[in-house]
């Protein structure tokens, strides 16, 4: 990455204090008062819906191959998904993204 | 109520906690590597565990740092990552808005997906629980948990710093936010958010500073609270 300490540790600090003031948020200072429904019911998506647009990108266009299709990522990224579906085993999910990576990586070279 | 329930409901959290020391182990080495080949030192790559404690967003930070995100795209798209904790806090409100202020603030600091989860099921099948005993069986949890992500980061970062390219660990981060979303695709409204949130993040890769990433989001968490709607269903 091309970025400065500065810049790094502003990230960091930016981070550290926004998250802890999501999770501060009701405990701390706005208490028992309700959340509104259609805002809960989009909070409720936040992660499945920001991290594979996040992900995406990276399965099809790898860096590591200057952005050419590699069918070996794109199988074990299939391999984690249908694992961590079937399971609901995160970590299981993981071995079975890495082992298919290896073995296809070794296989189709 | 006597320090010896406090002590018991203490310890029976600290043995709901322990089995996530599974996925806590590692997850918290992955991210010491993942920071240390994308260029973080040793004190910017603790930082980000003991600073913002929460797993998907560092993941999520560092990705985009390493694509040379401008600085506010990265906290944005990070934070947002961690808006689903604003819905953790306002659940376990009913249960610990009576505690300390300070008490209340380390919680917050602490609430993580794993602490969350497990503290609120045990006080929601627990309703005559004390507030003592609900912050001790919470802390209980904690201890396994926090403490660990810091030191298994540091392993990382140490172990990180001598893993050559051949092993492919660009995709370690692919790899494992897949495995965090795969077991999240509950219901249809997930799927749909989720499927949504994989098309226009692609169709609008083309977009500058990663701005489409945030598009693709806002889009997919439209959809899921629609569909939610339309099928009636939660989780």
């Amino acid at each position: 990455m091309n970025m400065g300490t500065a810049e790094i540790w502003m990230i960091i600090v930016a981070l550290g204090i926004g998250s802890f003031l999501i999770r501060f948020s009701f405990l701390g200072i706005i208490g028992n008062r309700r959340i509104p429904d259609w805002v809960l019911r989009h909070l409720r998506y936040t992660p499945v819906a920001v991290l594979p647009a996040l992900v995406a990108p990276m399965v099809v266009w790898p860096a590591a191959t200057g952005g050419a299709f590699d069918p070996p990522r794109v199988l074990a990224a299939a391999a984690a998904l249908g694992l961590g579906y079937a399971t609901r085993n995160v970590v299981a999910a993981i071995g079975a993204g890495a082992v298919t990576l290896y073995a296809m990586l070794y296989l189709l070279g | 109520m006597s320090s010896s329930t406090i002590k018991s409901a203490y310890w029976t959290g600290v043995r709901h906690g322990a089995p996530f020391l599974l996925v806590i182990v590692p997850f918290a080495v992955l991210f010491g590597v993942v920071g240390t080949e994308a260029g973080l030192n040793l004190a910017e790559v603790m930082g980000f565990s003991v600073l913002v404690i929460a797993g998907a967003a560092q993941f999520t930070a560092v990705q985009m740092m390493s694509d040379n995100a401008p600085t506010l795209i990265v906290i944005v798209t990070a934070l947002a990552v961690n808006l689903r904790m604003a819905m953790y806090s306002a659940s376990l409100t009913p249960y610990l808005g009576e505690a300390p202020l300070w008490k209340r603030a380390l919680v917050a600091y602490f609430l993580v997906d794993q602490t969350f989860a497990v503290g609120h099921a045990r006080f929601e099948a627990r309703p005559g629980m004390t507030l003592a005993e609900r912050l001790a069986y919470l802390f209980g949890v904690i201890t396994p948990v926090c403490p660990t992500w810091y030191a298994m980061t540091l392993v990382g970062a140490l172990v990180g710093q001598g893993i050559p390219p051949e092993y492919a660990l660009d995709f370690a981060v692919p790899i494992t936010f897949i495995a965090m979303i795969a077991p999240a695709l509950r219901t249809a409204a997930h799927v749909a958010a989720a499927g949504v949130s994989v098309a226009l993040g692609l169709a609008l890769a083309f977009m500058p500073y990663n701005t489409g990433l945030l598009l693709a989001a806002l889009g997919a968490m439209i959809v899921g609270a629609q569909v939610e709607l339309w099928t009636g269903r939660r989780e």
